[in-house]
């Protein structure tokens, strides 16, 4: 049981939604960003989505691209990211941290290597927006049998006929993006993700949490009523582009995590 | 066992020997060994399992190439012609050189060839926005254009720093009726305007056919885009027997996404005593500061923008922009069949640098009245490298795949020429 599954499991035990918050690794540098990344928790945060900055992330809108962009710029790596986690995990040993980015930095590094790495640094979860099923045998096989969880992401494209190969080798969760579109862009809405929830619960039993287009409390506390929770990025990451306080930026993810624990 | 290197590379081979054939590729899953495959994102993937399905159906489908080669006749100007470069020649003092005229195509570059073939299918599939993106502007054109010829909606994405140093493009592109987006994210080139492209795609997926231009992008793109581009070598394959009654001994070509070379190079795959060459943009050398946009030459393999494919990047996985005085060449990365006819030795791959591009554009203006692109213009350096040294009796083939018009204020530049001034005076 990895600590997404004990997550879960305890959230499903009192009854409660998840909020998840996206955060990039290294924005807007690597000090601020692991002040950050701790108080997260704190301002209601069940998991914790950490962006692996890169060069070329070609499902993101402007506000994700330019905090890669800033992180990259203060010279950020895939070890100081993994550094991030481990400094985290120091101070907290149940809540989970999924590492969401692209494939090129990890295969770069070469996928035995980072598996062990991650794993060691007190990563959870991975999900890999340009590794779709058909691409199974680069990472996420590998990274199952290393015991992190898979992520995958599930689409209003992804009908009914491709939805048991994107369900296959999924753990920890299914990420249902609730748009056709970029990260930050279009507003979701509840009546058109409610059906595709229900259409992919009835294909699994893991928990389902929507992101994408989530902004406000009230968005937040809509989608995560009709999901087993919700994933807010970009909201969060302007508030960093801004230049707001770390304590600043918590009270901001507290009241995203308040509307999604209201469902 | 993570599949980097040669090794890997070496079992291909062996196998392709097997089965005599280089021509199979790529597999179910895209590959061309280890290298092409469908790195998008969930979204696209129904888009281009969608795809692939309609290309291998029209593939198969005789009105298609009906269409196709009636269009590639009266509306391209196909088959374009090969010509013996007699002064060239005779200034180089070796080989025998033959030029492919591609330049000669309506819109001036092989472009045209691969967008006519997917706008078929992009109607035959029912959509009606077609996206591009461009470097030079040679493909953004061709988009524009074939859109225009079927009233189709055109938005063609092009980086922010491209448009200022290719603005005669735009104008064209604009004048033809397409939106031309300038890219600002990234660092405002090629590859930018590529993810912007794919996020427009992402965001557009039910009316919406993306139309890449060159052998690279996710699976069924870098084969389709050779098949359609093939029409090249198998015009020069018929032209070369019926000019000498013989293969030509070497065939040449420049490449930055690699799709006019890929187009020359396909057919004659397996005819194993031709010598295939393919020339990257040395830029102003391929060195440590990675000045350049030779790939092969100076890259290692990654994945980006939906194929592994050797790429310019960082120690920790991050994509460089690449440099070269041709933004038609100025691409991080190369088609995945290119990366790997490099890795099993089938073709060779070498760089040729600004300063040797711009020698061969003035020595080819000069000697055959031609002038050509700067993309073309890298392949005939080389060919200005070999042909001295090989015998009379030696026939090289040479894409001249788009011409010049396009960079004459690049090459000015360049060059030192002041165009205000109708003297022609250079500028100190």
């Amino acid at each position: 049981m990895t600590r997404i599954d004990a997550k879960f499991a305890a959230l499903k035990a009192e009854n409660r939604k998840a909020f998840v918050a996206y955060v990039m690794a290294g924005d807007p540098d690597e000090a601020k960003s692991l002040e950050i990344v701790k108080a997260l928790p704190g301002a209601g945060v069940d998991i914790i989505e950490l962006g692996l900055p890169f060069t070329d992330p070609m499902a993101d809108g402007p506000t994700i691209q330019l905090a890669g962009q800033r992180a990259l710029d203060q010279h950020m790596t895939l070890d100081k990211t993994l550094g991030i986690a481990r400094a985290f995990r120091e101070e907290d040993e149940t809540t989970p941290i999924v590492l969401m980015g692209y494939y090129n930095p990890i295969y770069s590094r070469g996928v035995d290597k980072f598996l062990v790495q991650a794993k060691e640094a007190g990563i959870d979860g991975l999900i890999i927006v340009d590794l779709p099923p058909e691409e199974d045998e680069e990472l996420c096989i590998p990274a199952q049998k290393a015991g992190l969880n898979f992520i995958r992401l599930a689409t209003p494209t992804t009908d009914d006929e491709r939805l048991p190969k994107v369900l296959q080798n999924t753990s920890g969760f299914v990420y249902y993006v609730s748009i056709t579109g970029i990260t930050g862009a279009a507003e979701a809405s509840g009546a058109d993700v409610a059906p595709e929830v229900a259409r992919i619960k009835s294909q699994t039993d893991l928990p389902i949490i929507v992101g994408f287009g989530v902004k406000t409390p009230e968005k937040a506390e809509e989608i995560a009523a009709i999901a087993d929770g919700t994933v807010v990025g970009s909201a969060i990451v302007n508030k960093i582009a801004e230049g707001q306080s770390v304590e600043d930026i918590a009270a901001y993810v507290k009241t995203l995590a308040d509307g999604a624990h209201r469902a | 066992m993570r599949r980097q290197g040669r090794h890997f590379a070496m079992d291909d081979y062996a196998m392709n020997d097997l089965f005599n054939s280089f021509m199979t590729g790529p597999d179910e899953k895209g590959r061309f060994g280890q290298f092409g495959g469908r790195f998008v994102s969930e979204t696209l993937m129904p888009l281009i399992l969608e795809l692939e399905k309609q290309y291998e159906h029209a593939k198969t489908d005789q009105s298609f190439w009906d269409e196709m080669d009636y269009l590639w006749k009266h509306y391209v100007g196909r088959p374009s012609p090969l010509y013996f470069a007699e002064r060239l020649t005779e200034r180089l003092g070796g080989a025998k050189i033959y030029l492919k005229r591609d330049e000669l195509n309506h819109t001036g570059a092989h472009k045209i060839n691969n967008v006519l073939g997917q706008i078929i299918l992009a109607r035959r599939m029912g959509k009606t926005r077609i996206i591009a993106e461009t470097g030079a502007g040679q493909h953004g054109v061709a988009t524009a254009t074939v859109c225009a010829k079927f009233g189709l909606k055109c938005v063609v994405y092009m980086g922010a720093h491209d448009v200022k140093r290719q603005a005669p493009n735009v104008f064209r592109m604009r004048l033809l009726g397409a939106e031309v987006v300038p890219v600002t994210s990234g660092r405002g080139t090629l590859k930018d305007a590529m993810n912007d492209a794919l996020r427009d795609w992402v965001t557009n997926v039910r009316d919406t056919f993306y139309c890449i231009g060159t052998v690279a992008g996710p699976h069924p793109y870098p084969a389709m885009v050779r098949d359609f581009q093939s029409i090249i070598g198998k015009e020069a394959k018929e032209q070369i027997m019926e000019a000498e009654g013989r293969l030509p001994d070497t065939i040449i070509a420049a490449i930055g996404g690699g799709s006019n070379a890929m187009g020359l190079f396909y057919p004659f795959l397996d005819d194993k005593a031709v010598n295939i060459i393919g020339v990257e943009a040395g830029g102003k050398g391929v060195n440590e500061k990675m000045e350049h946009c030779a790939s092969l030459t100076g890259g290692r393999p990654g994945v980006l923008h939906g194929n592994r494919t050797y790429l310019l990047q960082d120690d920790d996985g991050q994509i460089l922009e690449g440099f070269s005085i041709s933004a038609g060449l100025d691409y991080p990365g190369i088609g995945p069949e290119h990366a790997w006819l490099h890795d099993i030795g089938r073709a060779q791959y070498v760089a040729i640098t600004d300063r040797e591009a711009l020698d061969a554009f003035q020595l080819c203006c000069e000697t055959e009245g031609i002038i050509p692109a700067l993309e073309p213009s890298h392949a005939l350096a080389h060919v200005a490298k070999i042909a001295p040294e090989l015998p009379k009796d030696h026939i090289i083939v040479m894409n001249m795949c788009g011409r010049g018009d396009k960079d004459i204020f690049t090459v000015a530049k360049a060059l030192g020429f002041d165009m205000s001034d109708t003297e022609g005076r250079t500028i100190d």
